[in-house]
């Protein structure tokens, strides 16, 4: 009788222990979701205040075809791009063009007082921080879901129920690190 | 992050039982004073109930009755853009679940304060004044540090320690009273029998009286204080950019303006203290924030922007960097972690790439205003710091004296060196263009060419030289 009853009591432990990990890695797992969510609505905003912004600026920037072609064809890079990766290049080169693109509408005083586009500036500039904050925590998020699936014990309970590692999100363009703040000639 | 809430809540915990302990004694001496011996309990009772009511009333509509008091008012984004998507680029950054509200106060002098029960229904002030003398970079620190504040479950807190202290003093006020008027006082002279323990008790009582509310004070004063470091350490996490929060407290701390109307129980909810209290010999343990010129060294040793980084910049402020640290272990470890992540340089993640930047090739004529107000008030600090390197004790607050009575172009001169200095230190190249103006050229720069922002000449790299070392 004894025995048995110390198998039981085993087994309830190893239980709770288990479903204790089980919910922990499922906690991180919608997180990791919510906080892509975040990133997406912000990158969406921003893919979709630049129509409006090329609207605006197309009057006073008519020497500056190449800036404003970038800026459209970076936007449809974004529209095709697939999978977490491609996804980050794409938005990488975004955020390069747009920067080009607020770098040499500073040689614009005309437009530098147009009412309309300060406020698009406002809301891109605000919106790009929008994006770098969601992102921050959105790849915090990741490193722990990653760390529980790869760590022992936990890695075991993962192993079992499917979970996996995710990817991080990075705006990989060599453009956007230096931000250009410059005007060429 | 989470362990630091919940470090936060279990002060909390002892924070309340100290302060019932204080109410319960306020309550009793009370209760035996105005009704005599046997009366204790009824005086118990009655600090319960004021306790209760207090409390309920706090947690429904406190955070209503401050920012009425205040005399706030509720935006909405269209009111003020800029201040809307600063509020909420830091909530994102935060990873608070709701936006808090935002409300704006119409007083000249700036300062900001957070409040509410919880993240969910937080809401976040600022007056005019703030928003008039901080630029974005600047408005964002101090917003930071507000939503620190709701992050970090200040504002509760602060709300109940507020109420308690205030009931203290409510009833140790009454107390004093019966011991002056009451039937405890009076049947105790007219009894006569053991007068001399009578008159220990009474005398104990009337101690207890006056220095109940004192020590209500401290307490929420003390907690305060501690709230105020971790506001700061969370608002250089959020904004990776600690810079943003120092020159707006320096800023702050210069500006003339007080906000009088303010009442000594919401004055520690502010960023900084809305009612310059200096000079007495109580100023430290009674200080409900501490010196601003001290927040802003802080924020200025922090070598990065992480709980780490500015646990050790107090460390290197307070005690050449032993000693213990503000900021709980458990919070830098976690961070810090985290912020192995970090892409890039810090600075240029929350940069927006269209600011027109202070640091490049703006030559003097680019913002003069905004960059040397920031600057002269650097160097005057340094000089304040440098005399008052004999004292222990900075002063309250520490306003940086204005260098008012010195000619203006030494001050420009010396705001120029400092300034110097520190494009030197971040290795920037420097060229002087023929019409004056003067190039900073960042280290990072790959172009061949630089144009002049003020006359428009063309530039080649080859004729970049470097900061001058100051004389």
């Amino acid at each position: 009788m004894i025995p048995l009853l110390v198998i039981i009591g085993i087994l309830i432990v190893v239980g709770a222990w288990v479903v204790g990990i089980y919910n922990g890695l499922v906690r991180l797992r919608n997180q990791v979701k919510e906080a892509w969510a975040q990133v997406d609505v912000q990158l969406k905003r921003r893919f979709d205040l630049i129509p409006n912004l090329l609207e605006t600026v197309k009057g006073y920037m008519q020497h500056e075809r190449e800036t404003l072609e970038a800026v459209t064809q970076a936007r449809a890079a974004v529209a095709g791009a697939t999978g977490m990766s491609q996804r980050g290049d794409a938005e990488g080169g975004l955020t390069a063009a747009l920067g080009r693109l607020f770098a040499v509408a500073e040689s614009y005083p005309d437009l530098k007082a147009n009412q309309n586009f300060l406020a698009l500036q406002e809301e891109l500039a605000s919106t790009e921080n929008k994006i770098g904050a969601a992102r921050n925590f959105y790849n915090t998020a990741v490193m722990s879901l990653n760390n529980k699936v790869e760590m022992f014990p936990s890695n075991i309970i993962a192993g079992m129920f499917n979970f996996t590692k995710d990817q991080f999100f990075e705006l990989t363009d060599e453009g956007e690190r230096e931000a250009p703040k410059v005007n060429f000639s | 992050m989470w362990e630091q809430i919940a470090s936060n809540k279990r002060k909390s915990v002892l924070m309340v039982i100290t302060m019932a302990i204080l109410l319960a004694a306020v309550g009793y001496v009370g209760g035996e004073a105005w009704i005599g011996r046997g009366g204790g309990y009824y005086g118990l009772f009655a600090a319960g109930i004021i306790w209760l009511v207090m409390s309920l009333f706090a947690y429904f509509s406190g955070d209503q009755l401050y920012l009425h008091m205040a005399g706030a008012r509720k935006i909405k984004k269209e009111d003020l853009p800029v201040l809307y998507n600063v509020v909420e680029e830091m909530t994102i950054a935060s990873g608070l679940p709701k936006m808090p509200d935002i409300y704006v106060i119409d007083d000249p002098a700036p300062n900001a304060f957070a409040t509410g029960r919880k993240p969910e229904n937080a809401a976040v002030a600022v007056t005019a004044g703030l928003l008039r003398i901080c630029n974005r970079d600047e408005l964002q620190g101090v917003i930071a540090h507000e939503i620190g504040h709701v992050r970090n479950r200040d504002i509760l807190l602060m709300l109940f320690a507020g109420v308690m202290a205030g009931a203290v003093v409510l009833l140790a006020d009454a107390g004093l009273r019966g011991f002056i008027w009451g039937d405890g006082g009076r049947s105790r002279r007219s009894d006569g029998g053991s007068g001399q323990g009578q008159a220990i008790i009474m005398l104990v009582g009337v101690v207890l009286m006056i220095v109940a509310p004192l020590i209500a004070h401290l307490i929420y004063f003390a907690i305060s204080r501690k709230r105020e470091y971790l506001a700061d350490a969370s608002s250089a996490v959020f904004t990776r950019y600690p810079e943003g929060l120092a020159s707006a407290l320096e800023k702050i701390a210069a500006a003339p303006d007080h906000m009088p109307k303010v009442s000594r129980m919401a004055a520690p909810m502010y960023i900084v203290n809305p009612l310059k209290i200096k000079g007495d010999a109580m100023a430290n343990a009674t200080a409900t924030h501490p010196p601003v010129n001290e927040r802003v060294r802080i924020l200025r040793a922090m070598t990065g922007a992480s709980f780490a980084d500015y646990d050790q910049g107090y460390r290197q402020i307070h005690g050449n960097g032993k000693g213990k640290g503000v900021v709980p272990r458990s919070a830098i470890d976690d961070v810090h972690a985290g912020s192995a992540l970090r892409i890039g340089k810090a600075r240029d993640l929350y940069r927006a790439p269209d600011e027109p930047t202070e640091s490049v090739a703006s030559g003097e004529t680019g913002q003069p205003g905004e960059r040397l107000a920031g600057t002269v008030a650097a160097a005057a600090m340094a000089a304040a710091l440098a005399s008052s390197a004999g004292q222990a004790s900075a002063p309250d607050e520490g306003e940086p004296p204005t260098d008012a009575e010195s000619p203006r172009h030494q001050t420009l001169d010396r705001a120029r060196e400092v300034d110097d200095f520190f494009y030197r230190q971040d290795q920037y190249q420097r060229l002087e263009c023929p019409c004056g103006a003067v190039l900073k050229i960042p280290p990072g720069f790959t172009g061949t060419q630089v144009e002049c922002p003020r006359c428009g000449t063309v530039h080649q790299t080859s004729a970049f030289g470097s900061f001058a070392l100051p004389d």
